[in-house]
């Protein structure tokens, strides 16, 4: 054991110190920071990370990715969010990529692949259905055989970011008399064929990420389809692992501690800084040690997947323990904003430039223990393929 | 003892429970959200006609004589109901002042318009750096001849934007946290001067940013006596502290109404998701944390009916209950319904919202658990 980091790795921090330092503009790191980034920011800053060849750090270095080891990884990852860089959209790089490069064609790999790794293209998500939540296999969407095509028909709900994608993948039901889980597709498709309408869900943070996606009468070209037909659930849950460890977001954690002690120094309570306040000391102190065992519990997991394990079950305590803490603190943040965290920001900010965000960010983030697997699930999952419950 | 309640509080329940029931669906509250005000004047002259304005003022000054009791019943269903009408703004804070700090003449005419619901009065008490403490007030007012004149900017003034008049707290002699030298001025809204920013607040309610430039006011603006107004600024803390915290435990209690009966009808793997033992219990916490906080709700609002001693005390162990235990419930909530608890199209996450809201406002749970502690 020994968590000393090698010469080498220092040398590779310093490099990506100077990198976010040259390349991390204070335009995109005040729009994080102010809770007003956007897509062309995001896309902006992806484009940087490309062109350094980091954007996607845990593909296969073949297909544009690196060959760091976990060290690097995670070096790259907290000065990333430590210098407050903005977190990369997952749709196209972290899930539907990976599913690309390991279920995909040639063909495929080769139409979807750069623009995924250029962020050419927006992707979102079409799993989740009026009635398939946690039971996703429930999903009902229909994707009929017409000679080359699948014509499709049904509807998506939650798909975060369709009013923003140009294309979606999606879970569709080829199978209608094969047991649930077996009857299922994965389809890639162009947001811009006829049929499709997206219709905006009102949430509570006030802003628009949730939509509805409809289907009707969707032409969608076979070659579109991702490995076997009716073998999509394979699919869908390796990229379901895949998001699951992801979510644990320690190290944006750890800047949402450092920006609260900030945040905390300028907010007076009782006439002085509230970060003078033993009480706020008290409870900042306490989810630091949560996020200190999750940080090591990250680390042990993905060292053993480093030494040629597989992403088990055991991940799902990430997503747990990570969307609590991330919970804990914004709730926090919004506690320390006091009382301009209520304000709607409509024209301009009420009070403060940040508490707005902050308490956006802490609506939003209710999400984050319902998504990606409820954690309600999770703790099933770990019942029973952890505890043989 | 007896927890009932009297032939009078009954039928005031029974109307404000009726009304909220009938009237005042959670789609009619989005058409009142929408309105320019933030609510609906219509609805605010119904409530006049209603009787509910004039609750808490004395048989002399033109009301029913109503005491905390009273508001905690009219609170709890308005809490239930989601109600975006001013009354705790006007009735509550404004109305409170006045009664305790208002001369005959004052009294009279405005009090009298706050019940027949032709006037409309705020407190304007926040400012941007006082978080808590009502004593921290820079903005000033100084004597000029027979009148004061007025500088300085008060915080998230509840309904600002809609007011006719706001009753300020000033300065008026001594430094920004000094406890004496406060006061309280009445000033037109519409007064030279006077600038009001109003926005939306998380909650779906109205406030704004107020700014005097200036403004001069004469001097039987003054309410109550010059320089001692802490004390009635805190007596009038914790009426309104009763007065939210029961409206929050309204909100408790439909929280876990709602969520039982979502989780019978919302179907997953074949079955009511109200089957799965991890939700039951969690709901079965909801429904403990809301008889909890009605506990010491009924607590403080008896003491306090009696003027009891232990009155603060009780007051102080309340609202930390409620900013615990009520954004517990409302989480929990929030995360039962899934994807649909976040969503504006269901009233979870707006009692989420509110109870956010009502946590801050006059001091959020670690404020009440140190005064508790020192009570
Ligand atoms: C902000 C946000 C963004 C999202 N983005 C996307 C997206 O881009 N694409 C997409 O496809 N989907 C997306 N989703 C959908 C998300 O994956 C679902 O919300 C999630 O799977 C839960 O499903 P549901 O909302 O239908 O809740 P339900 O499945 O109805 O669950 C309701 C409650 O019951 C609990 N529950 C369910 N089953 C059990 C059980 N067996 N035991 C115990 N408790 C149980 C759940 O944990 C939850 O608390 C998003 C959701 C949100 C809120």
């Amino acid at each position: 054991m020994d968590i000393q980091f090698k010469p080498e790795d220092l040398a590779f921090r310093d490099q990506v110190r100077a990198f976010l330092k040259s390349k991390l503009t204070p335009a995109i790191k005040d729009a994080v920071v102010g809770g007003h980034i956007n897509k062309e920011l995001i896309i902006q800053w992806q484009k940087i990370l490309y062109e350094q060849g980091w954007v996607a750090p845990n593909w296969p270095k073949k297909y544009g990715g690196t060959d760091w080891d976990i060290t690097k990884k995670y070096i790259f990852e907290n000065e990333c969010a430590e210098a407050g860089a903005p977190a990369v959209v997952p749709f196209g790089l972290k899930m539907v990529g990976p599913v690309i490069y390991k279920f995909g064609n040639d063909a495929q790999k080769a139409r979807f692949l750069p623009d995924i790794l250029q962020s050419n293209v927006w992707w979102c998500q079409g799993y989740s259905e009026p009635g398939a939540g946690s039971d996703l296999a429930a999903l009902q969407t229909k994707a009929v055989r017409d000679g080359d095509h699948y014509i499709v028909n049904g509807q998506k709900i939650w798909t975060t970011y369709a009013q923003l994608s140009d294309w979606i993948f999606c879970l569709v039901r080829t199978d209608p008399s094969a047991k649930k889980q077996e009857g299922i597709s994965f389809l890639l498709i162009d947001m811009k064929t006829p049929g499709i309408t997206v219709r905006k869900i009102e949430s509570i943070d006030n802003q628009h990420s949730l939509n509805e996606v409809f289907f009707d009468n969707v032409k969608v070209p076979v070659e579109n389809r991702i490995g076997e037909e009716n073998q999509g659930w394979t699919y869908a849950k390796y990229l379901l692992t895949h998001e699951r460890t992801a979510i644990a977001g320690v190290a944006q954690s750890k800047k949402a501690v450092q920006r609260l002690r900030e945040i905390a120094a300028q907010e007076m309570s009782g006439g002085r800084p509230l970060a003078e306040d033993n009480d706020f000391r008290a409870k900042l102190a306490k989810i630091e040690i949560d996020l200190l065992a999750l940080e090591y519990t990250e680390l042990r997991a993905i060292a053993s997947v480093a030494a040629g394990g597989a992403p088990g079950p055991e991940s799902s305590i990430l997503k747990i323990r990570g969307t609590e803490i991330q919970q804990a603190l914004s709730e926090l943040a919004v506690e320390v904003c006091g009382h301009y965290a209520h304000a709607l920001n409509v024209d301009a900010p009420v009070g403060n430039d940040y508490a707005w965000a902050l308490s956006a960010k802490y609506l939003y983030g209710r999400a984050a223990t319902i998504y990606g697997g409820s954690n309600e699930v999770q703790k099933n999952i770990i019942a029973k393929a952890v505890l043989g419950l | 003892m007896n927890f009932n309640l009297s032939e009078e509080q009954n039928l005031l329940a029974d109307s404000v429970t009726r009304f909220i029931g009938n009237d005042y669906g959670y789609d009619i509250r989005k058409k009142h959200v929408a309105l320019p005000d933030g609510f609906d004047r219509a609805t605010w002259a119904t409530f006049a006609e209603l009787g509910w304005l004039c609750v808490p003022f004395s048989e002399e000054d033109g009301g029913i004589g109503g005491g905390p009791i009273e508001t905690m019943i009219m609170m709890e269903a308005f809490g239930k109901g989601l109600v975006v009408e001013p009354y705790v703004s006007c009735v509550v804070l404004a109305g409170s002042v006045l009664k305790r700090a208002g001369n005959p003449g004052q009294k009279a005419e405005l009090i009298g318009g706050i019940i027949d619901g032709s006037r409309l009065l705020t407190l304007a008490y926040l400012e941007p750096q006082s978080r808590f403490d009502l004593f921290d007030v820079k903005t000033n007012a100084k004597r000029d001849g027979d009148r004061f004149i007025l500088n300085g900017t008060k915080a998230m003034v509840l309904h600002g934007g809609a007011a006719d008049t706001f009753v300020v707290s000033v300065r008026t002699a001594g430094n920004q946290r000094d406890a004496s030298g406060i006061s309280l001025l009445l000033v037109p809204a519409d007064a030279a001067g006077v600038d009001v920013r109003a926005y939306p607040t998380l909650d779906g309610q109205r406030a704004a940013e107020v700014t005097f430039t200036n403004v001069s006011v004469p001097a039987s603006a003054l309410l109550g006596e010059e320089g001692k107004a802490l004390v009635v600024l805190e007596a009038v803390a914790d009426e309104a502290r009763l007065a939210l915290c029961a409206e929050a435990v309204g909100m408790m209690e439909k929280l876990y109404q709602e969520t039982v009966e979502y989780t019978k009808t919302r179907k997953q793997f074949g079955v009511a998701i109200a089957v799965f033992q991890a939700l039951q219990h969690r709901m079965v916490d909801m429904f403990t944390l809301h008889a909890e906080c009605k506990s010491l709700l009924l607590r403080a609002t008896l003491t306090s009916a009696t003027g009891d001693a232990e009155a603060p005390r009780n007051i102080a162990a309340l609202k930390y209950a409620i900013a615990t235990k009520g954004q517990k419930v409302a989480h929990e909530a929030v995360q039962i319904f899934g994807g649909m608890g976040m969503t504006d199209e269901m009233s979870v996450g707006m009692y989420l919202k509110r109870i956010n809201v009502i946590n801050t406002l006059f001091g959020n749970g670690d404020y009440h658990l140190q005064r508790f502690m020192a009570a």
